[in-house]
């Protein structure tokens, strides 16, 4: 069936068409022989064809437009008419004999434009008359197209400001009086389109009414082009008298388009200049209007003009137009009782965008914006609606990538009640833009106050709220998310120590309410910010600072101590053994024996009683001997008592290779290049016939359960020890010990029983060749390699 | 020609939070043949942007990786050159040149990477380097005071590699240059 409408209505046209150029090849003829009453007779018959109510809009509009060519060769004869002594009221009268209404009123149209240009009446009188009587078209599409017929052949003899047809008795006033005059018939008959018809063509309606708004537009962008309409007319008469007709039309479609129009239409400084009557009109429309899709237009306009010319801010300040506009958006959603919540939180995102750009150092216009969300979100806890909940994200994304600095979003204090009403996840997706934002912009946070507000800010992420299970969570999300905390801290730093202790006790505070699942990824950036902040203070004398000072490393070690205690109830023992150890060394810079030694204790502890992995124990050892090497603070007492266990730990290991690995890494405990009372050789060579025996052990037991013989590469690992103490000095190591140990490995590496391992075989000839190096190099290493024979 | 970027110690997120701008403008994917990383990332994060510069990628493990699956030591061959790829934690006394020596010649390679100092070090050491390239975020260090970050290029051709450090000094980045040959006979005593 609608096939077949469209198929009937593309017949109806081309039968319009074929009875317009068959008239109008009769009109043609008619003008090249000059006959006059024949050519109106024609013409009359060829514009009947508009008559038909047949076309929809956009067919009409095909015929129409022959037909306005057809009208302006017309005209053109007219012209020529009265050049020929045809007195063109005599014309104007004339056709008025045309039988139909249609006819006679283009007819009328077409001399009244030659009328107007002879001069012969007031340009007003003509445009006035021919305004009043096209009021004889009722019908919607055929009245507005005639009208814009009008408009057209009118335009460029308004008598406007400057123009020809300005006069003693013609005044801009008429050529405006008579646009709005065109304008509101136009509009009517557009309303009322709408109510004729079926009901269920609703929407067939509304699409054929969209297609023909611009023809009503078209009468704004007239007036708008008028020269004598300057901002005192606009003021007074074209606005108000527009909004009237917007108003009173109670039509939801043409309201929203002519709104739109209006904000198009006209230049920015008169909105600026007329902002409350405009706005004034916004609450009176009809409640279904798109209103915040108009005052969004309407802000977007008014601040590029703000940013195109940078002499318009003081009219900015001077109308009040932030305080009109939030007022007027604050009336429109106070009115709008069903518009959804997303519409009011889209227009304050509107409002938004408007103040950053315009007023950027009004911050206090930022937080009233926020504020006036606040209030829309108050009847609610948490928001639901998603889409509502994305405009609250881009509201508060706005000030930070305007400002690109955080520390702005900490001073409006209605930016983390806004936060509160997201849901938890998007919460948090907030705080990882923020977090972003401040990575991005490298923005340092430097006093504990604002750290303050800034984790009061991306709680979300420091803490579990209202019991979402972290379980719940995707375990990468969480993991990223924390990473990003994490992060953050790093970021967080005052050069002043005082404040940067605050900021780390801030931190401490609030990272430490984060449950186990948290601790392990937001401890560590908080230890080893402290331990940047005590190497700071570690330069400077305690006394001199004096005792009341809060920063020192004492009281910093301390903090340290409880905060890695936290680690242990993750439980995180691994973790927490490594920054004890951390802690131990920065102690010993400092000179605090007591406090290494009791982060060592604890150490020590975590390894006995928490590591029960052996591969992390070999890890641990290893960190252990290698931070215990480095350590100068401690006395003989404290310094015997933990090399012995940490040797007895590394004899401890499960496997044997790991045993005799560390067994052999202690001997570095007893023999410190540049400290002259830690050179044990004896407990060095003690350490390494240790390592030989198990060794030897390892071989026994790998030939025992195996069948063949085992790593001969812990024999080369030793070798290599014993040629390292050696070259230091180490009376206890002698070349015949260590050609001892060549020989013996030159036996194991033949002996039957052991399975070739090339990479052994390799270790063991470039250690060969290094004997060798050294003993070419001649002085005094090369004779104290002298003796080996290899 | 091959460039290798050898780097290590990020400590992202424990004692750093990113890499510096001025390096990660520097380093472009498709400009690099292989990574090789000496441990501590410490996050997937970090393992994924590396792996975005260039896909082949040699990790080993420092004492503060999440990921348990990078070996202790790992060796490879490019050109003409054998590497030797460690965290340095276990080599002690830390950082000691003679005892790194020792483990060149235990995996037998003519350069060894190592890092855990988070100070940059280039040695020619009885015909072979070791180079440590240093924290390329300038993380914090219990043994090294003042550490800039710094990570270093390779350019490994035929039997000739010369390395570029690349040091960020007070916001500027300085490159240092080291060129090494390896003769044929270098594993020999000669």
């Amino acid at each position: 069936m609608i096939g077949d409408g469209i198929e009937d209505e593309e017949k109806w046209l081309a039968e319009g068409i074929a009875g317009l150029q068959q008239n109008a090849f009769y009109m043609h003829r008619a003008l090249d022989s000059n006959n006059l009453r024949d050519a109106l007779k024609y013409s009359a018959q060829m514009l009947s064809e508009l008559r038909t109510s047949r076309l929809s809009p956009h067919k009409y509009y095909e015929l129409y437009m022959r037909a306005f060519d057809e009208l302006r060769k017309l005209e053109m004869f007219f012209k020529e008419e009265t050049k020929r002594g045809c007195s063109v009221i005599d014309l104007y009268e004339l056709v008025q004999h045309a039988g139909n209404i249609l006819p006679r009123l283009y007819l009328l149209c077409t001399v009244g434009s030659v009328y107007i240009k002879s001069k012969e009446a007031p340009a007003k009188d003509v445009l006035k008359d021919l305004v009043e009587m096209c009021r004889g078209i009722q019908h919607p599409v055929r009245g507005l197209f005639l009208r814009s017929y009008l408009s057209q052949v009118s335009r460029d003899k308004l008598p406007d400001i400057g123009s020809e047809y300005e006069g003693d008795a013609d005044t801009v006033m008429d050529a405006v009086e008579f646009v709005l005059q065109n304008f509101t018939e136009m509009n009517k008959l557009w309303v009322r389109m709408q109510h004729q018809g079926p009901a269920r063509e609703k929407e067939k309606r509304e699409k054929e009414r969209n297609e023909l708004r611009d023809l009503v537009g078209k009468n704004l962008h007239v007036l708008s082009q008028i020269e004598g309409v300057d901002l005192d007319m606009y003021k007074d008469t074209v606005l108000p008298r527009i909004l009237e007709q917007v108003v009173n039309c109670k039509d939801e479609i043409a309201q929203y388009y002519l709104m739109d129009c209006i904000i198009q239409v006209f230049p920015d400084e008169y909105h600026l200049q007329t902002l409350e009557t405009l706005l004034g009109s916004c609450p009176q429309l009809q409640a279904t209007v798109d209103i915040k899709t108009v005052l969004s237009q309407l802000m977007d306009r008014l601040s590029n003009y703000a940013a195109s010319s940078g002499e318009a801010l003081p009219e900015f300040l001077q109308v009040e137009a932030f305080a009109k506009l939030s007022n007027s958006i604050g009336k429109v959603i106070e009115a709008q009782v069903d518009m959804p919540v997303v519409g009011a939180i889209s227009l304050y995102v509107s409002l938004l965008t408007f103040t950053l750009r315009v007023h950027p150092d009004r911050l206090d216009y930022v937080d009233q914006v926020l504020s006036a969300c606040v209030k829309k979100l108050s009847s609610k806890a948490k928001l639901e609606d998603s889409k509502a909940t994305k405009q609250i994200v881009a509201l508060l994304s706005a000030p930070l990538e305007k400002y690109n600095d955080i520390g702005i979003a900490l001073k409006l204090s209605n930016y983390p009640r806004v936060m509160d009403h997201l849901d938890s996840g998007t919460n948090k997706v907030m705080a990882v833009v923020i977090i972003q934002s401040i990575m991005k912009n490298n923005t340092c946070i430097s006093t504990a106050d604002k750290v303050d507000a800034l984790f009061e800010l991306i709680k979300g992420l420091i803490k579990d709220l209202d019991g979402t299970p972290v379980e719940e969570l995707d375990e990468e999300d969480f993991k990223e998310e924390q990473s990003s905390v994490a992060r953050l801290i790093h970021m967080l730093h005052n050069d002043d120590p005082e404040e940067m202790l605050k900021i780390i006790c801030t931190v401490k505070k609030h990272i430490l309410t984060g449950g186990p699942q948290r601790l392990p990824f937001t401890v560590p950036p908080l230890i080893f910010s402290a331990l940047k902040l005590v190497r700071r203070l570690q330069g400077q004398d305690g006394d001199v600072v004096g005792e009341d000072q809060a920063a020192t490393p004492k009281k910093i070690f301390q903090l340290l101590h409880q905060t890695i205690e936290a680690l242990l109830s993750v439980p995180a023992p691994e973790l927490a053994l490594r920054l004890y150890l951390q802690c131990a060394e920065a102690a010993n810079d400092c000179d605090l024996e007591p406090v290494a030694y009791e982060f060592f204790t604890q150490a020590f502890i975590l390894y006995e009683e928490e590591v029960a992995d052996s591969k992390a124990q070999v890890t641990a050892i290893h960190l252990i001997i290698g931070t215990l090497q480095r350590m100068n603070v401690f006395g003989v007492e404290n310094r015997d008592t933990l090399t012995h266990k940490a040797t007895g730990y590394s004899a401890k290991l499960l496997k044997k290779p790991d045993q005799c690995r560390a067994v052999y890494a202690c001997s570095h405990l007893f023999w410190l290049d540049d400290q002259e009372g830690l050179k044990d050789g004896e407990r060095v060579l003690l350490c390494l016939k240790r390592a030989l025996r198990i060794a030897n052990a390892a071989q026994q037991m790998a030939s025992a359960t195996r069948g063949s013989g085992g790593p001969v590469t812990l024999f080369v690992e030793i070798l290599n020890k014993y040629l390292y103490f050696f070259e230091k000095g180490n009376p206890q190591i002698t070349s015949t010990a260590i050609q001892g140990l060549v020989e013996l490995i030159n036996t194991e590496m033949q002996s039957d029983t052991t399975t070739s391992d090339p990479s052994a075989d390799a270790f063991f000839s470039s250690t060969l060749r290094y004997i060798e190096f050294q003993k070419q190099k001649g002085g005094t290493m090369g004779e104290k390699y002298e003796p080996i024979k290899v | 020609m091959v460039l290798v970027l050898a780097l290590g110690d990020l400590h992202i997120p424990h004692r750093a939070s990113d890499l510096p701008a001025k390096f990660k403008s520097m380093l472009v994917p498709g400009k690099i043949q292989h990574i090789i990383c000496t441990g501590n990332l410490c996050i997937k994060e970090v393992h994924d942007y590396l792996k975005s510069l260039c896909p082949d990628m040699h990790i080993t493990r420092g004492e503060y990786d999440e990921d348990a699956r990078y070996p202790e030591t790992k060796t490879l061959t490019i050109g003409q050159f054998k590497l030797g790829l460690c965290h340095g934690h276990q080599v002690i006394p830390w950082g000691d040149l003679d005892s790194l020596a020792m483990l060149q010649r235990q995996l037998d390679v003519d350069i060894l990477v190592t890092g855990h100092t988070h100070q940059f070090k280039a040695y020619k050491h009885e015909g072979g380097v070791v180079i440590n390239p240093g924290s390329a975020t300038g993380a914090y260090s219990s043994i090294t005071y003042d550490v800039n970050p710094s990570f270093v290029l390779m350019d490994i051709d035929g039997l000739r590699v010369v390395v570029y450090v690349y040091e960020l000094i007070d916001g500027e980045v300085k490159v240092d240059k080291i060129d090494f040959k390896k003769t044929a006979t270098t594993q020999s005593a000669s």
